[in-house]
């Protein structure tokens, strides 16, 4: 399993865009993923899951992933994070 | 047998094709307990996977006709509808209970849409309770084996019948096919009424009962001049209104040719002529019907169209757009209308007992200067690619005049400080307020230029809101009450040698221009499909003659009506 710890950054949070983006990423990969905050674990593929979760800035997350491509999962979703300002 | 219906008149021109209601069907159902746990999964999943295929259909359509940014929300919808969470539930209470599809849909969206409504602050998280909604309805159609209307889709020419229109509802609408929009409910500055003048189609609103008196495929026909709706026309019915519909097209094409000719009265006074625009997309009807300038663009639809404050430099691309694509030609810009009946999901106001009297405006913008400040360096970025007009909107007070220029100032000493290049900017502020039209004087000599934004003036000058339907006969625009302001405001500006123009819904308005052109009003802003019918009728009009009139309306009439009456026996149409 692959495991990365996030402090997010980004005024807004993940919701809105970068919630989508996310959950676009996240589902191109066959690896179980999984967003960890405030001990709530959801499904990173769930667009309702993420959202549901209010990750709002200052919020310190974990992203895990398992499966067959999971460390390119990983990868791909640091990327995404960077990209989208969610992250330092 | 044919049947007639009476409207409010919201956008010219003559319509007849077929109705397409636009109407919700009946989704409800009952719970029923189920044996046979794989046909029902299966009945789901196809019904899952026939929302998909509409759904793509629909993404496709629209984002060809309508552009990608309004394909995105049907991205959104997929998205759930693909989302395992969602549909997993649904599964599995299909499976642990043994209820129907139907019941299980219902429970597990209600579930999500409730823990989204309960995020009370995060706005944002709110309104996407409304995406659930939205697919839920299509899924449950799907289910029940009804129809969802799906205006993305229409691929023949319709008259859209509807009991109201919302933003949402337009988006959706492939243009090339709707000939006409008629509703149940709304006024002459509904949303449906603007939206059909700027696709120049005929719109009839306010009309009571279309929505039950038209079926779906009925043959209509809507005359957008005077507010008839024919349903189920005879014969005769449909020539005479072809005839009527020709001579209509004949004027249009008359108009047309003064599509580059410049705005002249019988004796040779010109009057500027300007289009209203609320997004950049707007511009190619503005210059294809000639207007002059951009006398109003509401920057308000650049914070209703987002999901979160629009960012500094997607706001100087908008205002950059419009300010090139108007080629040197003035562009005067309002700051932010949020507030009244204009809202944000992601800027939460304070319930108001009186929102139109309220936190709106520049009162926003004043209090929160972050907001402000972010809009003004993006118009000041883009000041250096064209004329531009900055406009202040719902100004009371000298001082908030002051102070709003006053941050203005400083955010333009920050961009040359730092090497920006900045254009010259006209500022000015709107007059809708009577206390900023009573003190116009004073104002006229410090601000560039006036614009009397007339719906709210004549709302707050009669103290009648003017979407109440039982004190609309308190809309007046022609009562010598209001004309008197509105000549004080012109005569104010002329004082101290600025300019006076005008951006409500009356600078187009037939019985006013001749009151205006008399009054001595500089630009006149308007619909951008109104501009060719005004400066034809300029051609007629003679100012002295207008100016002897005004004296009339403003001095011996002593109503609304008897001012109408006065116009139509004076001038010539």
């Amino acid at each position: 399993m692959e495991k990365r710890d996030f402090h997010i950054v980004a005024e807004t949070g993940i919701h809105a865009r970068p919630a989508t983006l996310l959950v676009q990423a996240a589902s191109k990969f066959n690896s179980d993923i999984n967003l960890e905050y405030k001990g709530k674990s959801v499904n990173l593929k769930s667009i309702m899951g993420v959202m549901s979760l209010g990750v709002g800035q200052g919020a310190d997350v974990t992203i895990s992933a398992e499966g067959t491509d999971e460390a390119d999962a990983i990868n791909a979703i640091v990327d995404t994070m960077k990209k989208e300002g969610l992250t330092e | 047998m044919t049947k007639t219906l009476k409207g409010i008149a919201a956008s010219d021109g003559i319509a007849i094709a077929k109705a397409y209601l636009l109407v919700q069907p009946d989704l409800s159902f009952s719970k029923s307990a189920i044996d046979d746990v794989t046909k029902e999964t299966d009945r789901l999943q196809s019904a899952i996977d026939k929302s998909h295929d509409e759904l793509q259909q629909i993404r496709d359509s629209a984002a060809k006709s309508l552009g990608e940014e309004e394909a995105q929300v049907f991205d959104a919808h997929m998205m759930i509808l693909a989302d395992p969470e969602f549909t997993g539930a649904v599964k599995s209470k299909i499976t642990d209970e043994n209820v129907n599809a139907e019941a299980a849909l219902d429970e597990v969206s209600t579930t999500f849409i409730k823990m989204f409504e309960a995020m009370t602050d995060n706005p944002y998280m709110q309104e996407r309770a409304a995406d659930v909604r939205d697919v839920t309805k299509r899924v449950m159609a799907h289910l029940l084996g009804v129809e969802l209307p799906n205006p993305a889709l229409i691929h023949e020419e319709v008259v859209i019948v509807a009991h109201d229109l919302t933003p949402s509802d337009t988006a959706q609408l492939n243009k090339k096919y709707v000939k006409a929009f008629v509703t149940d409910i709304g006024g002459r500055t509904a949303h449906s009424a603007i939206m059909a003048r700027t696709l120049e189609i005929p719109a009839i609103v306010g009309a009571e009962s279309v929505t039950t008196d038209i079926a779906a495929g009925d043959e209509v026909i809507v005359d957008g001049n005077t507010g008839d709706i024919v349903i189920k026309p005879s014969a005769e019915e449909v020539t005479k209104y072809q005839t009527a519909a020709e001579a209509f097209a004949t004027q249009k094409a008359e108009w047309q040719k003064l599509k580059n000719a410049t705005t002249e009265t019988a004796n040779g006074v010109h009057f500027e002529l300007a289009a209203n625009i609320g997004t950049p997309k707007d511009l190619q009807g503005v210059l294809d019907n000639g207007a002059e300038a951009v006398g109003l663009y509401r920057t308000e639809f650049l914070y209703m169209d987002s999901a979160e404050l629009p960012s500094e430099d997607d706001q100087f691309e908008a205002y950059k757009a419009v300010l090139e694509g108007m080629n040197g030609k003035p562009v005067v810009v309002r700051t932010m209308d949020i507030g009244g009946d204009k809202h944000l999901p992601y800027l939460p106001l304070p319930e108001e007992m009186n929102p139109f009297l309220g936190y709106r405006a520049i009162r926003i913008s004043l209090d929160r200067q972050d907001i402000f400040r972010t809009q003004l360096r993006a118009l000041l970025r883009a000041s250096a690619f064209g004329r531009l007009r900055i406009m202040f909107p719902m100004i009371a007070t000298l001082q908030e005049f002051r102070q709003a220029k006053g941050v203005l100032e400083e955010e333009k000493a920050k961009l040359v400080a730092d090497g920006v290049k900045v254009g010259n900017i006209e500022v000015g502020i709107m007059i809708e307020i009577p206390a900023a039209a009573v003190l116009a004087d004073q104002f006229a000599k410090e601000v560039d230029f006036f614009s009397i934004g007339t719906n709210d003036l004549i709302q707050y000058t009669m103290a009648a809101d003017r979407g109440n339907e039982h004190v609309s006969y308190l809309y007046q625009p022609y009562n010598p009450s209001i004309l008197r302001l509105i000549k004080h405001v012109i005569d104010s500006a002329h004082a101290e040698g600025k300019w006076a123009g005008m951006c409500g819904e009356a600078a187009g308005d037939p019985i006013m221009v001749p009151l205006l052109v008399g009054l001595g009003l500089d630009e006149f802003s308007m619909s951008a499909t109104s501009i060719l019918k005004v400066r034809s009728l300029m051609k007629h009009l003679n100012t002295d003659e207008m100016a002897k009139l005004t004296e009339t309306a403003l001095n011996v009439s002593l109503t609304n009506d008897e001012n109408i009456k006065l116009v139509k026996e004076n001038v010539k149409y």
